[in-house]
Order: structure tokens, then C-alpha cells, then sequence
């Protein structure tokens, strides 16, 4: 009875009651302490880094000449790639009319928002003079110049920066029926004020679900181009650039590909112990895991394509460069990560072929986080290994990752879980309103 | 012609696993900086500091400034303008003309002096860095008696009450210890101490010293005499372990002759033939035609082989050395033979009758005088001292200059027997390992605080000038000496002026001293009637050595271990330890940075089972040192080679306890060789610096090569129109040409690799020292490196030099991809970099296919010393943590030319503008100018058919271009 | 409204006029932002921030009015490097002295100069131009290339006490470097292309 998308039995009252007692009446369960006392914990972790980081200069981490990017930048591609399931379900699936998303959506925008808050932190940590950053942005300066427009880097401030609005306006809007919910279910004073500003006086007339629905549509619209936009102007860093493993036309496709099979693996890591915790396998169910693994298995077939044709141009070019960078990520000091990744991210997913696998709990949870390590170290090896040899024998070096550039690594990991655990402790992870959309007529009042 | 067999790094050769293993050992992913942090601490603060500047200088004005003008003006400074002033450089007691830049009575930058023979122009890194020194705040800042600070008068009372007895007894026991003097002024005051003091003695000593060739000439002609060499007039060279273009006396004006006869024209094949006979690789040996590996003794039997064959004995089978005496045969009074300063006396007599059955002396060398006043054999001489201490027979020593406690042989004890001597007087530059020992300690004034006379190792003589006020309590070796001689107020000055201008007339002697000095070198008429002692006369004697030779001493048997001592290339007998220019110097070849290695050869190390940073230990006569090992491909088997100047105890900051000591093996019997030593893997493991870890072109084509025959048949070997695009290929426009349009040439087959152009290019851009740690991250700071890549066999490979820096592409990968527009074309073709719009992305740095661009990951100026800021060119913007920077075709002087020709409504003329690094060149290598103009220098070196640029195939276009490397090589010799 | 079933009445949480306030925030939001960055920016080009026209306290109450329009001395008698030189140059007491040594030889105001010779210690001026240090401004080349001072220095002769006329920002310096033709008093020589003046390296090294 795996197919349905929502339990049996299920009323309007019984899906209201359910989701919002999370956030108004339960009482905190351990699991959640334990979960955000962790990502405090790292946060604090995060902060410290920061602070030595603008105290030092980056000198604290490994980067160097030749290799003037590393796990910055490693992140930085990292969880902006994780960012993007949220949009992809809630918009693109919203527009196709699949009614599976709607359990789902709401904690993956969520998600994104987080992931995209992290993201946004290491381009900004990574610069030499990060208290100049805002040089980046177009404004009238007294220096009667503007920034560089030829530059990707550039781009990424646009890219990113409309992405997060969107989302943000997109995750915000879908609250609004439910925040109203909450105002006038919430005991307390406190908690009918601040949901009660929040939902905007949302008094779910007609007219305000017409206009509702409508403005929706329109961002599901607008969004769903983002998707495909912010990690292909991500990819430009690379593809732009003339360095061998850096420039191929092939990085768009490919890296908006590995966006959503992250994204998707990452959804999932979060969703399985969630409905777990709190008991929503009547709304999270086999079939939205299902549905998710299978979107795994394709986007990882067409990151593997990628690598394919990565090496297949490396040979076909004739061109030396390209050759030996394919060479020396096969068999060069950094060989082991990239075997690894070949391991990890396209050879282990392939389980995802097998029914009993993807009918599995643990194993769905063990795939999904093995493909977030393996995304990781796609982004490892395609920054570092094309760096640290490119042209010139002579400046060919090594790079090793600090103690530093670990921490603050983490760190982001604990800020994104402090601000998961707090959405779910405040909001309603699932959506309420569109939940009930999903029972039959018959059930209806 | 790269299309030979290659072997990528030793480490592939050797073992890469275990490389890769010790990669990690030495820098763990995070210790490094745990180490870091600790030294990083102390500018903590200054960090935070220059954040907030950073900070306001981008919104807020400034916080209000004093501007504080003189009261009184001095006439010929113009507040914002250099002044040059000739003076020189003395090492090892020979002087190199150099003009002095001063801003605003501050020196800040060496130059060569054209008109000073030893230099033509040019300079060498030790003179670009002897600036630091001067700023050095380890140098010693006062006069101490048993370590107490006291002052000069105090000595002076002192003094005199020691003197006095001294009188009566003629000076008994009185000794003074120097290093080389080539000083008439200071020579002819030891000469009066000497005569007030019958009894006193005068040594001399340096560890590094023409002993050998001293001993040569006196078993030869039975008095000492030196050798003046005309390479520009050789055709054939062969150097018997001499690496006469870096480390002998004269090597600017070497480098200058020797290369004047490696550029061809295309169609020419007329070249010199350089052969050399070494046992570690020099720069000599790299740019030889035809380099002999051989251990250190060796180097004699090739020379008594060679000499037989010019006799005419008759063939050796040996294909190398039938070459050479053919090709020396041939060229009869147009061939010099030279023999190393650490080859034995036997050697140089060898050279002497080879040069002499040849027909050279007169032609292509002469035998002068020697330039020194009072020529003695060094280690003899401090041998003799030594002895009188022991026996007590000494009770007042000064020691004017150099370091023995440190630099004394270890077989000698000097330090052991100095305890001897009642009154111990040490007067040097620091205060160091033998000021220790000493009662008294007087500071010396740096070369550019004083006035002094010098000459160099062609005879010129030049009158110092100061350029500063002693910054510290400085005494000049003068004003010292007088003080024994009873005048302890008279200044530097005056005694030089009574010196030169006694028995002249005064206003003749006012207009030739003022010209002397004005132009750096001695005026003739002022050094011809020289009252100090005549410039030193001709000698054409033919010397008759063959009998000499027959009694020489048969080959030491070969399964033994040689121990090879050499002057370290960058802290040359360890009086550099503490300059950090000099320390963080890639050495030439090995590319080791702030350490001292024992080199050897592939085979040796594969025999002790040793790789690079194994240490091994060396026993000799009971002494041992631990040494890392550092394998250099071309070493000879069998020998291991040991540099001076390291493993000092009281350096200074940046100097002391770095790497091992290896005078504590060295014996004054045999200071440059021990024969059998025993040689051991100790099991520890020692990290070193190498700032470039990779050997091998990959066959990219970087520098190319043919011999002068191949070019002359194929004058378009480099194929250079082969590589780049064609234009239309590009989405950018062209840039529309300008009146002006920059652009450098680099000869490959005049570069010798010495380094002068990488100091400069420090000293010129404030380019700040990183240290060790920061280094061996790969976060050097140099924009000019010289890259170095073997080719062919491991055991004797080819050896290439390429200078990279800034390539100032057209159309540079760097300049799109910057968010900020910090690095921009300028419409003169010059790739800008704008420090202070620098976000720091390092993304240029990344798409910069010549990794010339450097970061500054840290603020690396902020841990230097306060008067380091007088160093400071005021031209160049000192950079601040978080910028990137490089190579800028030394835009301020490109500046400063052009506002010169705007303000005289004329263009800028070719050779207005010289890069610091082309006015360093001693080969001339590097030609700096405007492309735009057909009949520039540079134009005319890049239409020449060996012209090529690197990388072009990736469309960069680069204005910085390199003339192929041309070889003779000797058609008889297999290679 | 319907909850679960049974009917719940409540009391209003937010009186009407929330409603108005959220919309109008709504739409607030985007003209808060631009009114912002119009204000800060025209806040940090203001005198306030830039101390542009400012009068700086000296030690002497030296008048720029009185010695060039009263009397009439050239810039160049005090400021002598300005033709050779990037440093204008500032006047040495020697040249204070000049005349001061005869002319209100002992005016009490100008004691501290006086001080300054007689002790051989510099007098401190405060700074009034003043450039960052990454800045490389020549002035002989725009004085040979027909800038004359006042263009950036403003009515010198007519500062009682001597402030700065303009903010140095690189947008003013830029002004001229983009269109030069519009403040240049040519003398017969051309005035370089603003593609050249405006090359990075002509002000930063």
C-alpha cells in the first residue's frame, strides 16, 4: 500500500491537528534538543573560525599559489548544488501537477533557503579582503568605477542573490494559509501576535485564495528558470576559465544535473529520520521516497555521463593539457580522491536499480548520504586536481586542507542543522493546507 | 629537440610512494600552521590594525597628518627625487662598482656602476642584497666590554693603557687578525701600526680564499701573482671545477665577457665552447657546452690527462678529454684554462702550463700583480696565529672584521686557544659567534654608513662614499686603526683625504678626488702618482711547470666517500645568515630555500639508500655533522657536497640555528676536501624548502633549444608562428596601438641562472620575506622566478634556466576574469595590477597559465622591523594582507620616464626605461622596451628568428618573449 | 471559521488598520532600500565626511588671501618643487624667514616660526591635501601640462586659512582624466588621449 502519497483515513481535522501540533501542543521530543544542541555546538565552531579567519587573513588555510581555491569554494559549489531540490519540487513538480511534492516541499524550500544561506557565506569568507565585498556590487561609488561585468564572479552575485529572494519569497508565501492556522490555533498571546504578523491577516476569503493561487503559479513560474540559472552561472567559474578540467562547455548540464541529484539525496537525508521522529509516515510515504530515489538515479546517470564526456573530450581534443589533467586525476597524488568519488557517487547509487533497495529505509538513508560525500568530492577533485598542476612544471605544488579549513567546513553543516531543527520546531514542515488537498473527497467535512 | 627520454621528478624516479609519505610528514595538513600560528602571534595586533585602515582609506578621508618641513633646506635635495652616488660593494675584500639610490637620504636600491670595470653596469644578488643588511636591526647597535654597553671613549682610555707598555716592548705579543685587505688606506695604516709595533703581527683570513691559486703561483714562479682572464677573448673555455660566472672574484665582468660571445645572429654560427669539469653542478656547469662530472679529485687526473694530451702524448681513449685537447689545440692563444679556487695547488700549476703550452698568457689572460697590498696564504697565515696563541705568545688580538671563532677550521681550535690571549678585541658588523669571546665588542659601519677605499679584482680602485649617518654605533675600519695608532679622533674622511692627497697640490688633488669620487672609480692621474703604492704592473713571464707536474700525487681510490666543501650560493661563508633576501633566495640549481643541504648524486643516494630530507651523518678525523640530503641530478658519484655559512649559533634572528655546520668538518690541511669521510643514513628526516618541486618540461616545449649549427641551417627552429592562433580567432578586439607599446626579450643562451634579477626585483617592489613555513606552503613571494628543468639522463642531465615573471599578455587570461577590475591592459600593452581595488579573489591567479601572480595571504610586511620601513621604495605601494600582486614591468620607472619626456614635449627614448631586473642582468640577458617602435633594441631582439614566446598556443599573446637557447656543442662528443 | 469541526469565537489580535500597514510595508520595503543608498551616498560625499572645505588649525594662522592677492608672491617662491617635482614642496622656515626676519620681525603670532629657526625645529603644519598612499599623484606633470593650481586647489588667494576645495575622491580626480579637454589651459602642447589617462597605472603602482 506503498503508492499512496497519503495515509489512509485521514480527515481535514486529523492532517490539521497532526502537523500543527508539532509546533503548537507536543512537547519537544529529545531527538530535537540533541539534533540542535549538535548544530549550535558547530555554529559556535563556525564563528570562532570565522572570527581567527578576519583576524589572520586566509594564510590560515591551505590555499596557495598554484592552488589559490580550495574547500571554499569546494563548499561553496557543495551547497549551492543542495539548494536546489527545494525550488525543483516545489516549482517545477507544482507546475507538473504532482501531487506527491506537497508533503515534501515545504521543509526541501527550506531547506534550500539554509543551504543557500551557506553558500552564500564562503564566497564572502574566501576573499582576501572580505570587509570589501560590496565591491562586487554595482552602486554609485565614489571611485567612479563599476565592477567588472565580463567576470563570473560577478554573475554569482546575481545568480545567488535573486535565487535566495525567490526562494525565500516562494517558501514564504506557501506559509502564509498555514501561518494563519497556527494565529488562530496557537494558545498563547505571543504566539497568535508573531503568527498573526507573519500571516498578514490571511483570512482565507475566497478572494484571498484566488489571488492566493494565483501569485503561487506566478513564482512557481519565475522560479523554475532559476533552477536551471544559478548553477549554470555557477559553473561558469570554471567553464570560463582556460585551465585544463576547468573549461568545457560540458559544466552546465552537468552541474545542474549534480545540483538536484544532491539536492534530492540531501531531501531524503532529511526526511527519513524526520517522518521517523515524529511519526509522518502517513504523509511522508514509501512512495515520495520512491519517487525521490528514482529522480536519484537519473540525475546520477547523468552526472556519470558527465565524467564520460569529460574524459572522452580530454582524448578526442588531441590536447596535451587536457590529456595529462585527465591523466594525473587517474593516477596522479590526488588519485585516490577521484577513485573514490567514482566509487561513492556513481558506482554505489547504481543499488538504486533494485526495488528491495529503494522499498528500504536504512538503505535509501545510507545511499543518500553517500551521494552528499560523493558530490563533495566531485567538486574536490575538479578544483583542486586541475589546479595544483596546470601548465607550467615548475609551479606544479601540493595543497593540504587545515585544521581551519575543516572547522569551518563544519561549521556551515552546524549552522544549516541549528536553522532545520528551528524551522521545524516553529513552522510547520509540512504544508498544512495543501495536505489537505490530498483527502479524497468523500472525507472532506 | 625535446624529444628526448624523460624522467619526471626524482621522486618518480626514485619511490613516489614514500615522496608522497614524506610530503606529509614534513607538512602535516595541519601542522604547518599550528606551527605558524606561534610566529604569527606577534603581528596579531598589526593585522587587525591595518584591517581597520584598510577599512577607513576605502570611505572616510584619512585621520589628519602633520607635514613637517626642513628649517633649512639642503640645496641638491629635491623632496620626491633619487639621487645616485658611486660607491662599491666589498666581498671578500674586493669591491664591485655599484651606484647607491637615495631617497630623501634614505638608501633604498643597488645599481651597477657603468663606469666601474668589475661591473659594467651590472651587479650581482649578493650586492642587491646587501641593502637589507644595512637596515638589519640584529646588527650590533653598541660598543660592549665583557658584554656591558660602554662607549668609545671608554675604549679609547682603555686602549691607550694597554698601547703604552706595548710601546716599550716593540708590540710583543700584539696581533691583529683581518679578513682580505685590499684597502691602500687601511693597508698602509697596518703598515704604520706595523712600524710603531715591530714585534705586532698582521693575519688575514677568510674561509673563502685564493690559497690554492696563491700556492700555484708561488710553486710556479716562485712569488704571487694573479690571473686576470679575457673570456670575450676565448673561443674555447674549459673550467677545471671553476664556476668562474657566480663564485670567483670578477664573476660580474666574467658573466658580461662570457656571454658577449653566446648571442648569434641568424645565419652566424660563431660561438664560444664552453667545456666544464665539476663535481656539483654550478650555473658554470649548467650553461657548459659539454659538463664532465667528476668527484673532486678527479678533476686533477682529467687535468693532468688534458695537459698530457696538449704535449702530445698521444690519445687518452677517453672521447670527452680528446675532444678537449683538439678543440684547445685548435685554438692556440684564443682558449683559457681555468682552474676552481677549491681545487688543490696541483691544479692550478696544471692550468698555468696548459695556458702557457697554448699560447694564452698575453692573449686571452695576463698574470698581474697581485691586488692585494700584502698577499699572504690564509690558512698559513691564521695557522700561524693560532700557534702563538697556543703558546701563549699572544695577549692582545684584534680581530678588525670576519668571524674565526665560527669560520676557523675545526682541526685549528681557534675558539679553544683564543681563551689564551689576555686581551680579546673583536670589531665587526654583529656581534656573533666571536664576539662572544671577546672583551671588547666594536661595531662596524655598514659599507654604505662610512667612507673607505677599495679595489677591485681587476685592480680599479674606488673611493666609498656614505650614502647615511651610521645608524648604530658604528665605527669604520679607519677610525678603528687609528685609535691603535694614537689618533682616535680623527674621522674616516680625514684620514682618506690625507691618505690620497698627501705630497699634492691641494686644488688639482680637490678636482681629481671630487671626480673620483663623483664617478666611482679612481681618476688615473690620482691612482698613477698615487703616493699608497703603484697600480700593479704587467707580467708576461712564461712559466715552465711540467716538472712541477711530474711529482703530483696518483688518484685517490674511488670506492671511498669525497667530501666537497663549498661557499654556499646565497650566504656565501655564512656573513649573509641573517639577510632574509638572501635566505629565502631559491639557490641556484637545487632551488633550496633557508637551509643547507648535503648534495648527491642519484647513484649515491640510491647506494646509501637515502632520498631527499634523509639525513645522513659524515665522520671525519673523528668530527661528524648530520646533513639533510638534497639529490642533484649531474652530481658527481661517489662525492657528497657540503655548503658553508649555516648551523650558526649568534646570526641573528633569521640566522641562527638554521641548517648544519660544516666548517666543523673542515681541516686547514685540506679546507676544501676531505678524501675518505664516512658516510651514513642516520634514520632521522629533515623537511627542507624547495620552491620548485618538479624536474621535468613534460614536453611542453618551454624552453627550446638547438645548437648553433642547427640554427644556422634552420634559423626557424623555434617555430614560434607555429603556435599562436591566428587572430580573428579571438572574441576581443585588438587593442589599437598606442605610440607606446612595452614589451621585454630574454636570451636563454645568455641567462646563467646567478639570481641578481630576482634580488633586484625584491629590493625595486618591496617584495616582502615569508620565512620557511610559509614557503614550503608554496607562498613565496618572488615575481621574478627563474625556473630550472633537467632533461635527458638522470646522472648527466641537460640543465635549463628560464626567468618568469609577469608575461603581460594581450590578451591575459587574468584581466576578464577579476570581478573588480583590479587588474586591467593599460593601453600600453601593460597588464595593471591595481593593489588597492584587490578584493582577492585569486581567480587571476588561477587563470594565469604562468603562475607569476603572488598573494599576500598574509600581511607579510608586518612582521619586519620598524627600520625596514626606510627600505622601502617610496614608488611602489607597500602591499597589505589580502591583495594579489606580480610582475608590473617596473611601472614606476616607466612612470617617471614618461613624465621626464612629457615635460621636454619629447618621446621616451629607447633604453630610458630599464627594468630592475635588466639593470641587475651580468649577462644583459634581459632587454626591456618599446615594440611599437621598428628600431628599438627589443624590437630588433624579437624579430630575430629565434624569438618564441611560452604558451602562446593558448592565445595569450605575451609581450615577455624568450630567445632560444643556442649550444656549441662539440660534434666529437656523444651526448 | 470553521476549526476542526466546532465553532470557536475569539477576540481580534490586530485592530483593522494592520491590514493597511502590512500592505503598505509590502511595497515599503523596495523604496526603503533605494532611499537608503541615496542618502548614505550623497551622506558620504557630503563636507561633513569628506572635510572638503574645511578650514584645518595650523600653528601659524598663515593667510594664503594676504601673501598671494596682497601681496602678490608666486605659488613657486614657497612651493619650489612643484615644476620639477611630484612634491610641491613645502617651505622650509629659511624661507619664511626671508622676509620675516625684516618685515613683522617681531609679531608675536609669528614667534613660533621664529622658534623654529632659532632652535633648528621643524614648525608642523596639518596636512590639508592629502592623498592615500597608493595614490602616485605627480604634481610637476600637471603643472607642465597646463593644470594650473587653482583647478584643484581652488581660490587659494582668497583662503584667509587654508582648506580643501574639492573631496580627492577618485571620481573627481576622474572627472578630469576622462574629459581633460574641458580643464586644461592648453599651451600649444596636445593633451593625451583620456584612454591613456585613464590607464590604472598612470595614479597606482
Amino acid at each position: 500500500m506503498s503508492q499512496e502519497i497519503i495515509g489512509s483515513g485521514h480527515t481535514y481535522a486529523t492532517i490539521t491537528d497532526k502537523i500543527s501540533s508539532i509546533v503548537l501542543t507536543r512537547k519537544t521530543p529529545h531527538g530535537w534538543l540533541f539534533g540542535f544542541g549538535v548544530g549550535f555546538v558547530l555554529v559556535m565552531l563556525l564563528l570562532v573560525s570565522i572570527t581567527y579567519l578576519f583576524v589572520e587573513g586566509i594564510g590560515i588555510w591551505g590555499v596557495n599559489i598554484p592552488v589559490a581555491w580550495g574547500f571554499a569554494i569546494v563548499n561553496f559549489v557543495w551547497w549551492i548544488g543542495i539548494g536546489h531540490a527545494g525550488t525543483l519540487i516545489s516549482a517545477i513538480l507544482l507546475l507538473l501537477r504532482q501531487g506527491w511534492r506537497q508533503s515534501i516541499n515545504r521543509f526541501a524550500e527550506a531547506m534550500t533557503l539554509f543551504a543557500v544561506a551557506c553558500a552564500g557565506l564562503f564566497p564572502v569568507l574566501h576573499l582576501g579582503r572580505p570587509w570589501f565585498a560590496y565591491w562586487l556590487i554595482p552602486y554609485p561609488s565614489t571611485m567612479g568605477i563599476w565592477p567588472q561585468f565580463r567576470s563570473p564572479l560577478v554573475w554569482d552575485v546575481f545568480a545567488v542573490s535573486t535565487y535566495f529572494t525567490v526562494s525565500l519569497l516562494f517558501w514564504f508565501i506557501g506559509l502564509i494559509p498555514d501561518l494563519a492556522t497556527l494565529r488562530d490555533r496557537s494558545s498563547s498571546r505571543t504566539g497568535r501576535v508573531v503568527y498573526g504578523i507573519l500571516a498578514m491577516g490571511w483570512r482565507g476569503s475566497a478572494i484571498h485564495w484566488h489571488r492566493y493561487e494565483m501569485a503561487y503559479l506566478l513564482l512557481a513560474g519565475l522560479a523554475t528558470p532559476l533552477v536551471v540559472s544559478v548553477h549554470t552561472v555557477v559553473s561558469f567559474d570554471f567553464a570560463i576559465s582556460i585551465l585544463p578540467g576547468w573549461h568545457t562547455t560540458i559544466f552546465p548540464p552537468y552541474f545542474v544535473a549534480g545540483a538536484i541529484y544532491s539536492g534530492f539525496a540531501m531531501v531524503m537525508v532529511l526526511a527519513i529520520p524526520i517522518r521517523a521522529v515524529y511519526g509522518l509516515e502517513d504523509f511522508i510515504t514509501m512512495r515520495h521516497l520512491q519517487n525521490m530515489a528514482k529522480v536519484m538515479l537519473a540525475t546520477g546517470l547523468i552526472v556519470a555521463y558527465g565524467y564520460l564526456m569529460e574524459h572522452f573530450m580530454s582524448w578526442y581534443s588531441a590536447e596535451k593539457y587536457e590529456r595529462f589533467m585527465t591523466l594525473n586525476r587517474w593516477g596522479g597524488p590526488y588519485a585516490p580522491a577521484y577513485w573514490a568519488l567514482i566509487l561513492i557517487n556513481i558506482v554505489i547509487p547504481q543499488a538504486l536499480w533494485f526495488r528491495r533497495v529503494r522499498s528500504n529505509v536504512i538503505m535509501l538513508f545510507l545511499v543518500a548520504i553517500a551521494v552528499n560525500v560523493g558530490m563533495w568530492l566531485e567538486r574536490f577533485v575538479i578544483v583542486i586536481t586541475s589546479l595544483h598542476r596546470d601548465f607550467l612544471p615548475s609551479s606544479w605544488n601540493m595543497y593540504y586542507p587545515t585544521f581551519w579549513d575543516w572547522s569551518t567546513f563544519i561549521g556551515t553543516i552546524g549552522l544549516f542543522l541549528a536553522l532545520l531543527f528551528l524551522f521545524i520546531r516553529f513552522l510547520p514542515m509540512i504544508s498544512i493546507f495543501e495536505m489537505r488537498t490530498l483527502v479524497p473527497r468523500s472525507e472532506g467535512d | 629537440m625535446t624529444t628526448k627520454n624523460f624522467w619526471r621528478s626524482l621522486e618518480e624516479y626514485a619511490n613516489f610512494e614514500e615522496f608522497q609519505k614524506s610530503l606529509e610528514d614534513e607538512f602535516p595538513p595541519d601542522a604547518a600552521v599550528r606551527q605558524g600560528v606561534v610566529d604569527r602571534r606577534e603581528f596579531l595586533s598589526l593585522m587587525s590594525a591595518s584591517l581597520a585602515l584598510a577599512g577607513l582609506s576605502s570611505c572616510a578621508p584619512a585621520a589628519p597628518e602633520k607635514i613637517v618641513p626642513y628649517v633649512r633646506a639642503p640645496e641638491e635635495i629635491v623632496p620626491g627625487k633619487p639621487l645616485f652616488f658611486a660607491t662599491a660593494f666589498p666581498l671578500g675584500g674586493y669591491g664591485l662598482g655599484i651606484l647607491a639610490e637615495s631617497h630623501m637620504g634614505r638608501p633604498t636600491k643597488i645599481e651597477g656602476n657603468p663606469d666601474h670595470p668589475a661591473s659594467l653596469g651590472s651587479t650581482d644578488a649578493f650586492a642587491q642584497a646587501s641593502i637589507l643588511s644595512l637596515y638589519d636591526p640584529d646588527r650590533s647597535k653598541a660598543i660592549t666590554q665583557a658584554g656591558a654597553i660602554t662607549t668609545w671613549d671608554a675604549f679609547i682610555t682603555n686602549l691607550a693603557a694597554e698601547l703604552d707598555p706595548k710601546r716599550l716592548n716593540k708590540g710583543e705579543g700584539f696581533r691583529i687578525l683581518t679578513e682580505t685587505v685590499t684597502s691602500p688606506t687601511l693597508a698602509a695604516q697596518l703598515k704604520q701600526i706595523l712600524q710603531q709595533f715591530p714585534s705586532a703581527r698582521w693575519h688575514q683570513y677568510e674561509p673563502v680564499n685564493a690559497d690554492s691559486a696563491r700556492a700555484a703561483s708561488r710553486m710556479t714562479f716562485g712569488r704571487y701573482s694573479d690571473i686576470r682572464y679575457h673570456f670575450d677573448k676565448a673561443d674555447v673555455i674549459l673550467s677545471l671545477d671553476a664556476d668562474f660566472l657566480l663564485s670567483m672574484p670578477g664573476h660580474v665582468r666574467h658573466a658580461r665577457e662570457f656571454t658577449a660571445r653566446r648571442r648569434v645572429k641568424a645565419g652566424e654560427k660563431e660561438m664560444n665552447r664552453l667545456y666544464a669539469a665539476e663535481s656539483a653542478p654550478s650555473v658554470t656547469g649548467a650553461v657548459a657546452d659539454h659538463r664532465r662530472a667528476a668527484r673532486p679529485s678527479q678533476i686533477q687526473d682529467i687535468a693532468s690527462q688534458i695537459n698530457d694530451g696538449v704535449a702530445g702524448k698521444g690519445s687518452t681513449g677517453d672521447a670527452w678529454i680528446d675532444a678537449v685537447v683538439r678543440d684547445l689545440q685548435a685554438s692556440r692563444g684564443k682558449s683559457i684554462v681555468v682552474a676552481g679556487p677549491h681545487q688543490p695547488p696541483e691544479v692550478h700549476v696544471i692550468a698555468h702550463d696548459l695556458n702557457t703550452k697554448l699560447g694564452n698568457v698575453g692573449q686571452t689572460l695576463e698574470y698581474v700583480d697581485p691586488i692585494e697590498p700584502n698577499p699572504v696564504e690564509q690558512m698559513q697565515s691564521l695557522g700561524d696565529l693560532i700557534k702563538d696563541m697556543q703558546a701563549g705568545a699572544v695577549d692582545l688580538l684584534l680581530i678588525a672584521g670576519g668571524n674565526p671563532v665560527y669560520t676557523a677550521p675545526a682541526d685549528l681550535e681557534f675558539a679553544k686557544h683564543l681563551a689564551n690571549v689576555r686581551l680579546r678585541i673583536h670589531f665587526s658588523l654583529y656581534e656573533d659567534e666571536t664576539s662572544e669571546r671577546c672583551h671588547w665588542h666594536i661595531p662596524e659601519t655598514h659599507f654604505l654608513e662610512s667612507w673607505a677605499d677599495i679595489r677591485s679584482d681587476d685592480g680599479t680602485t674606488t673611493i666609498m662614499q656614505p650614502l647615511i649617518n651610521p645608524l648604530y654605533a658604528g665605527k669604520s675600519a679607519y677610525e678603528l686603526l687609528s685609535a691603535f695608532l694614537g689618533q682616535p679622533t680623527r674621522t674616516t674622511y680625514e684620514i682618506l683625504i690625507e691618505a690620497w692627497g698627501q705630497g699634492r697640490n691641494k686644488d688639482e688633488f680637490e678636482k681629481l678626488w671630487r671626480k673620483s669620487v663623483h664617478d666611482g672609480v679612481v681618476a688615473p692621474e690620482l691612482n698613477a702618482v698615487g703616493a699608497l703604492y703603484e697600480r700593479p704592473g704587467r707580467s708576461q713571464t712564461a712559466p715552465t711547470v711540467s716538472n712541477v707536474v711530474a711529482g703530483f700525487s696518483p688518484r685517490s681510490p674511488s670506492d671511498v666517500i669525497e667530501v666537497a666543501f663549498r661557499p654556499d650560493p646565497t650566504v656565501y661563508d655564512g656573513r649573509f645568515a641573517n639577510n632574509g633576501w638572501l635566505q629565502e633566495l631559491p639557490k641556484p640549481l637545487i632551488k633550496i630555500v633557508w637551509d643547507n643541504v648535503a648534495l648527491l648524486s642519484p647513484a649515491t643516494a640510491e647506494r646509501l639508500n637515502v632520498i631527499n630530507e634523509d639525513v645522513i651523518e659524515i665522520k671525519s678525523e673523528g668530527r661528524a655533522v648530520r646533513a639533510p640530503v638534497w639529490i642533484s641530478p649531474g652530481h658527481a658519484n661517489d662525492a657528497v657536497t657540503l655548503f658553508l655559512g649555516y648551523g650558526r649559533t649568534r646570526a641573528g634572528a633569521l640566522g641562527s640555528n638554521r641548517g648544519y655546520n660544516a666548517y666543523s668538518l673542515r681541516t686547514s690541511a685540506s679546507p676544501w676536501l676531505i678524501k675518505n669521510a664516512e658516510v651514513r643514513k642516520s634514520g632521522e628526516r629533515y623537511a627542507l624548502v624547495s620552491t620548485q618541486e618538479h624536474h621535468s618540461m613534460e614536453n611542453r616545449n618551454l624552453v627550446r633549444r638547438a645548437s648553433a649549427a642547427e640554427y644556422a641551417q634552420r634559423p626557424d627552429f623555434v617555430e614560434a608562428e607555429r603556435d599562436t592562433p591566428p587572430g580573428e580567432l579571438t572574441l576581443y578586439p585588438e587593442y589599437a596601438p598606442e605610440e607606446y607599446a612595452w614589451g621585454m626579450s630574454i636570451d636563454l643562451s645568455t641567462c646563467i641562472g646567478c639570481n641578481a634579477c630576482v634580488i633586484a626585483c625584491q629590493a625595486e617592489n618591496n617584495i616582502p620575506v615569508v620565512g620557511k613555513i610559509e614557503a614550503g606552503r608554496s607562498r613565496e613571494m618572488h615575481w621574478l622566478r627563474i625556473d630550472r628543468y633537467y632533461q635527458g639522463d638522470i646522472h648527466e642531465p641537460e640543465i635549463f634556466f628560464q626567468p618568469v615573471m609577469c608575461m603581460h599578455c594581450e590578451d591575459a587570461p587574468c584581466e576578464p576574469v577579476c570581478p573588480v577590475a583590479a587588474t586591467t591592459h593599460s593601453s600600453e600593452g601593460l597588464n595593471e595590477m591595481t593593489y588597492n581595488r584587490c578584493v582577492g579573489t585569486r581567480y587571476c591567479s588561477n587563470n594565469c597559465p604562468y603562475k607569476v601572480r603572488r598573494f599576500n595571504f598574509f600581511n607579510f610586511h608586518s612582521n619586519e622591523a620598524p627600520s625596514m620601513a626606510l627600505l622601502y621604495n617610496p614608488d611602489v605601494t607597500v602591499r597589505s594582507r589580502g591583495v594579489m600582486e606580480k610582475c608590473t614591468y617596473c611601472v614606476q620607472r616607466i612612470n617617471h620616464a614618461r613624465i621626464n619626456a612629457k615635460k621636454e614635449d619629447r618621446a621616451i627614448r629607447d633604453g630610458e626605461v630599464v627594468t630592475a631586473c635588466q639593470a641587475a642582468c651580468p649577462a644583459g640577458a634581459i632587454v626591456f622596451g618599446n615594440i611599437a617602435d621598428p628600431n628599438s633594441r627589443v624590437s630588433k631582439l624579437k624579430s630575430e628568428p629565434r624569438n618564441y614566446g611560452v604558451l602562446t598556443d593558448l592565445n595569450t599573446r605575451p609581450r615577455t618573449t624568450y630567445l632560444a637557447k643556442l649550444t656549441n656543442p662539440n660534434p666529437a662528443v656523444k651526448t | 471559521m470553521q476549526t476542526g469541526g466546532q465553532r470557536v469565537y475569539m477576540a481580534q489580535i490586530f485592530h483593522r488598520s494592520t491590514n493597511t500597514l502590512s500592505r503598505v510595508s509590502i511595497f515599503g520595503a523596495v523604496f526603503i532600500v533605494a532611499a537608503l543608498t541615496t542618502v548614505i551616498s550623497i551622506l558620504i560625499r557630503s563636507p561633513y565626511f569628506t572635510e572638503a572645505r574645511v578650514v584645518r588649525v595650523q600653528p601659524v594662522p598663515f593667510s594664503h588671501k594676504h601673501h598671494v592677492a596682497g601681496i602678490g608672491i608666486d605659488c613657486r617662491y614657497c612651493h619650489t618643487s612643484v615644476e620639477e617635482s611630484s612634491f610641491a614642496g613645502i617651505p622650509p622656515t629659511k624661507t619664511c624667514m626671508n622676509c620675516h626676519s625684516q618685515v613683522w620681525a617681531d609679531s608675536p603670532t609669528l614667534e613660533p616660526v621664529r622658534a623654529s629657526f632659532r632652535e633648528d625645529r621643524s614648525l608642523e603644519w596639518t596636512r590639508v591635501n592629502n592623498l592615500p598612499d597608493f595614490v602616485y599623484f605627480d604634481h610637476s606633470i600637471h603643472v607642465r601640462r597646463g593644470v594650473s593650481c587653482t583647478t584643484c586647489h581652488g581660490p587659494v588667494d582668497q583662503m584667509p586659512m587654508t582648506w580643501r576645495e574639492n573631496t580627492l575622491f577618485m571620481e573627481w580626480c576622474l572627472e578630469c582624466h576622462r574629459h581633460p579637454e574641458r580643464f586644461v589651459q592648453i599651451r600649444g602642447q596636445h593633451v593625451d588621449s583620456p584612454r591613456k589617462l585613464t590607464n590604472c597605472s598612470i595614479c597606482h603602482r
